[in-house]
């Protein structure tokens, strides 16, 4: 529904439904005087038109598809090209690299300790073979003698699964709290804005240890929910949590703003009832916000992810992801680098994809339209 | 002004007492199971399990469990069940790494975004524009935990690279040695001014190129004043209000504990760090402390803020 | 006739849009001297608020192209580098705007601002500059000026508020003032009093005024010149009797027919032009106006000049329709009983 224009200032004119006198205002010049040919193209295809041209934003989706994809096939990798299941302990293992066979782990190996592998002190994990080693340890051997580059898809899998799927948990329920809260007003309206106000009220990482580690005790076991403490749902939980406040709050101010505009009114007279107003009328409104905070929450999200699993409060081993392998790696920094730097350079890829198209996004859906030059 | 400041105060502390609940709610309410037995830690005994149940008064009934935990933290008689330190203590040990983290970062990274974010929104569409918005935004892509790791690798004593410019972490005390201080803590508040520089930075441009568009700014142009002071009395200016604010909330959350990443990269003894070990070992008090004060800093900070913006906002000030 | 001040030869405006190259303004002549008023009406695209500007050098841009001479005192003020500019606005040419609420800054005092804009231009220290600013204030018909310096805009009412633009404007003594639609956003009985204001601070300061509109209705009283554009280009112009007794263009009957009149019985609904704005960018041929005027026939497939088709000289207009045609024909499209012509 588009929404009712300005008034204007000579009440007495009566539209014919055909353009009447419209009122000018001098700083948005050049962008009115091209815009009659624009008009009665709907606002998205015009996004559309201009998120089309943008090369550098369109190539860094395609970036952030790849890295997708990629982790998708990571049992495909591990049958084509490393023939190293995921979880598979070598520490003991020898491997054949350009015709000799080293060791996975050098100098010391490993020993049990109560049923788990120990490297010996000394002990340092083989590096990045490239093709030498025939597609074992493309990027090299962590400490128990995995293989990173097997570990690097699976666990990108995990850490984009839980960026993903908080994010549109977050999404959705932000959105209906917002539009809840600023289409009820009132009393809705103060226990839902305190309830924002409480999460903002902790430091993001803070709050997300303290639910992380608390969850992770002992699961979640209340009511029909019943949630095992290893599982990935946890961090999904606290991270979709965490960020209400980051869309709810912004999207709630959008809302009020257009709670009080006369197609709101106009729609209340003709019997729309409270959920068709809000999910017909304002959602429509703030859709293309929703939509760039989206993109950039999924990008927090996996970046809170990574911090919260480097901290032991986000995915639990053994179970993968980019930040439990960043952390696992930060003891063997200087011997085998490789475990913590690939991770890192997989995260910095894919947030930095998101960021530059959710940029382009932003862009497209801005409606004053940018003057760019042209020659001529 | 000042019945706005008392008034604001009062509902300061009602969302304190919020907050204290929502801790105990985190912690004894949504795990389930036996709260007792949790607060012990891993390694507890019979005995200590009997005495916390007793002591955090599990026994009796709801509201008088939260309000002895609240008087608990707030007597600083919090103490944590798997090493017998009290964690008020242990947080008052933290406070200098942290601080002083926090400040040295705060100043950098408030100089630089302002800096960064203003030659990248006065250049727009040139090369220096460009490539500081293509820096931010990488900046804004790694993972702190990362770069720590790759700033220690390459820069510090650990270095396997064999560079050895700085110290690799550690903190060491102000008054003990002011240029170790320093020279020790340049690392960590690079790494952690990184992140925020990017993202102010990229505020600030945009906001700077919004306000462009104002039309008071043309009507500054129309006076014929000169670019410089079109600028900054009143570009900047404006832009820069909102940025007031997401400061003060970052910086209060970093003094409040929040870097906690950079300080355990960094083994940094601050507050954040503390809460670090505590993860680990499952030991929830310590967790319930620096959660409080993390979140008593932010409330605090958060009316200082509203009473900045009231000064520098004359319309919110008068209505 | 007093000094001329500025002459204006062809002024053209174009700007890099991403849809296109819009065509601002095409062809725009006119000259002005001391003492009078010249008002530029036309509807949204017409291209009157892009010509105020660039008189002002603010469409500067790097999508910005323009041609033609715009001669302030002999000096082309569109070759003039942007830093001599800035001694230019303010001190030789004033401006002010529609909306004087976002108009002026929000967080500094109006005093402040409007002596801003004197010690930008001459020496005086703060307290000369503070004592002429509320001088100034007095001037434009602000009450209790003394105190009222220290407020804030959002203290003050609209209609105040578009006269403390006014001062601020006026406050270096500038040879012109640019009015651009200052009285739009104005309720109806402020907008005669800052008509009258203007009028009245012209001969106070003995400077010369545009005044641009799309109302023809404001103008009436001030204006002793006037140019009505479309699309981008002058389609009339002639002195205030000119236009409102013998109004040439089919476009310039539609603006008097729209506006609202006591004497006229009440018509059912009021007169609009039909049809809307032609694109700047891929604009109609021949005559800009022929897709919506009711008069238009074969010939007007050809653009026609600008030119002095009637006795008065000095009367322009650009329509190719025979004069007496249009003298018997204009009052029924003036008073909205015409039928549109097929």
């Amino acid at each position: 529904m588009q929404a009712a224009p300005p008034p204007n200032v000579f009440e007495s004119v009566a539209t014919t439904g055909q353009e009447e006198f419209t009122l000018d205002t001098a700083a948005e010049l050049a962008a009115e005087e091209g815009a009659t040919q624009i008009q009665g193209k709907s606002p998205w295809v015009l996004a559309g038109r201009r998120l089309r041209r943008n090369y550098v934003a369109l190539a860094f989706l395609g970036v952030f598809l790849l890295v997708v994809v990629c982790c998708l096939l990571a049992p495909v990798y591990v049958s084509q090209v490393s023939h190293i299941p995921q979880n598979d302990v070598r520490t003991g293992a020898v491997v054949v690299v350009s015709g000799k066979k080293v060791n996975v782990i050098s100098q010391g190996g490993t020993k049990i300790v109560n049923g788990q592998p120990v490297i010996k002190f000394g002990g340092v994990p083989i590096g990045s073979q490239w093709g030498a080693a025939g597609g074992k340890y493309i990027l090299g051997a962590d400490e128990l003698g995995r293989d990173v580059a097997t570990r690097l898809l699976y666990g990108g899998r995990n850490s984009l699964f839980i960026g993903i799927t908080s994010a549109a948990i977050c999404t959705i329920l932000s959105v209906v709290l917002a539009l809840v809260s600023a289409y009820f007003g009132g009393i809705v309206d103060w226990i839902i804005s305190r309830f924002f106000d409480l999460i903002w009220a902790f430091p993001v990482v803070l709050l997300g240890i303290a639910l992380g580690t608390a969850l992770s005790v002992n699961g979640f076991h209340h009511g029909p929910i019943n949630i095992s403490s290893g599982s990935l749902w946890i961090p999904i939980g606290v991270i979709s949590f965490v960020f209400i406040p980051y869309i709810g709050r912004p999207l709630r101010g959008q809302v009020l703003a257009l709670r009080n505009r006369e197609f709101i009114e106009a729609a209340t007279a003709q019997g729309a009832g409270p959920v068709r107003i809000m999910f017909s009328e304002l959602l429509p409104n703030v859709a293309s916000s929703v939509l760039v905070l989206f993109t950039l929450i999924v990008a927090n999200s996996i970046l809170t992810e990574v911090g919260l699993s480097f901290l032991g409060a986000g995915v639990q081993l053994p179970n993968p992801s980019w930040g439990t392998m960043i952390q696992e790696g930060s003891r063997l920094l200087s011997t085998a680098p490789q475990i913590s730097l690939f991770p890192g350079i997989a995260i910095a890829l894919t947030v930095l994809s998101l960021n530059v198209f959710g940029d382009g996004l932003r862009d497209a859906l801005d409606p004053r339209a940018k003057i760019r030059i042209e020659h001529g | 002004m000042v019945a706005y400041i008392i008034r604001r105060i009062f509902g300061m502390l009602l969302v304190l007492l919020a907050v204290s609940f929502i801790v105990y709610f985190i912690f004894i309410v949504i795990p389930g199971g036996d709260p007792a037995q949790r607060i012990a830690g891993k390694v507890a005994t019979q005995a200590n399990i009997l005495a916390i149940r007793q002591k955090l008064g599990l026994d009796r009934s709801f509201i008088v469990q939260w309000y002895d935990l609240v008087k608990a933290l707030f007597t600083a008689k919090l103490v944590s069940y798997s090493n017998q330190t009290n964690v008020v203590g242990q947080i008052k040990q933290g406070l200098p790494a942290t601080f002083s983290l926090a400040i040295g970062a705060g100043i950098i990274w408030f100089g630089f975004g302002v800096l960064v974010g203003t030659i990248s929104a006065v250049t727009a569409g040139r090369i220096s524009d460009r490539a500081i918005t293509a820096l931010a935004l990488i900046g804004i892509s790694m993972p702190v935990a990362w770069l720590g790791l790759i700033l220690r690798f390459f820069l510090a004593g650990d270095g396997g690279s064999g560079v050895s410019w700085f110290p690799d972490g550690s903190y060491v005390p102000l008054t003990s040695n002011p240029a170790q201080w320093f020279y020790h803590l340049i690392l960590p508040w690079f790494t952690l001014a990184v992140l925020f520089i990017g993202f102010y930075g990229r505020v600030l441009r945009s906001n700077i190129l919004d306000t462009i568009n104002e039309d008071f700014v043309r009507t500054a142009k129309a006076k014929g004043l000169s670019t410089h002071r079109i600028l900054v009395k009143h570009v900047l200016r404006a832009s820069l209000i909102p940025i007031v604010t997401l400061f003060g909330l970052d910086f209060a959350s970093v003094l409040g504990g929040g870097a906690i990443i950079t300080e355990t990269v960094y083994n940094l003894h601050g507050v954040g760090w503390y809460a670090a070990q505590s993860i680990q070992s499952e030991d929830l008090p310590p967790l319930m402390g620096v959660t409080l004060f993390g979140a008593m800093f932010i409330v605090v900070f958060s009316l200082l803020v509203d009473i900045a913006y009231a000064y520098l906002d004359p319309r919110i000030r008068l209505s | 006739m007093g000094e001329r001040l500025l002459e204006v030869k062809d002024l053209n405006v174009k700007f890099a849009t991403e849809d296109g190259i819009v065509q601002a303004v095409d062809g725009l002549s006119f000259e002005l001297e001391r003492g009078r008023v010249l008002g530029i009406v036309g509807e949204s695209g017409s291209g009157k608020s892009v010509t105020a500007m660039t008189l002002m050098g603010l469409t500067r841009g790097i999508n910005a192209r323009f041609g033609g001479e715009v001669l302030y005192k002999g000096t082309d003020l569109l070759e003039v580098s942007d830093r001599d500019m800035q001694n230019y606005r303010g001190n030789e040419l004033g401006m002010i705007f529609q909306d004087p609420m976002t108009s002026l800054n929000p967080v500094y005092r109006i005093g402040a601002q409007i002596a801003e804009a004197i010690q930008a231009h001459k020496k005086v220290d703060r307290r000369g500059a503070r004592a002429r600013t509320i001088e100034l204030l007095h001037q434009v018909g602000i009450p209790n000026p003394e105190s009222r310096v220290d407020d804030f805009p959002h203290q003050f009412s609209g209609g105040m508020r578009q006269r403390a633009m006014i001062a601020m404007a006026l406050s270096c003594n500038p040879s012109v003032l640019i009015a651009d639609e200052p009285t739009t956003a104005l309720d109806v009985t402020i907008q005669a009093q800052i008509v009258e204001l203007v009028s009245r601070l012209k001969d106070d300061f003995n400077s010369a005024v545009i005044f641009i509109t799309h109302d023809l209705g404001v103008i009436a009283d001030i204006a002793d010149e006037i140019i009505v554009m479309y699309a981008g280009r002058v389609v009339e112009r002639g002195s205030k009797r000119d236009i409102f007794y013998d109004p040439q263009m089919p476009y310039t009957w539609g603006l008097l027919g729209s506006i609202p009149r006591l004497d006229r019985p009440r018509p059912e609904r009021l007169h609009t032009i039909k049809g809307s704005p032609p694109s700047l960018i891929n604009a109609p041929e021949g005559c800009k106006f022929r897709p919506r005027c009711p008069h238009a026939f074969d010939k007007c497939m050809q653009e026609p000049g600008l030119e002095n088709r009637v006795e008065t000289p000095g009367h322009l207009d650009r329509c190719w329709l025979d004069v007496d045609y249009k003298r018997e024909h204009r009052d029924e499209t003036i008073s909205g009983d015409s039928v549109e012509a097929a």
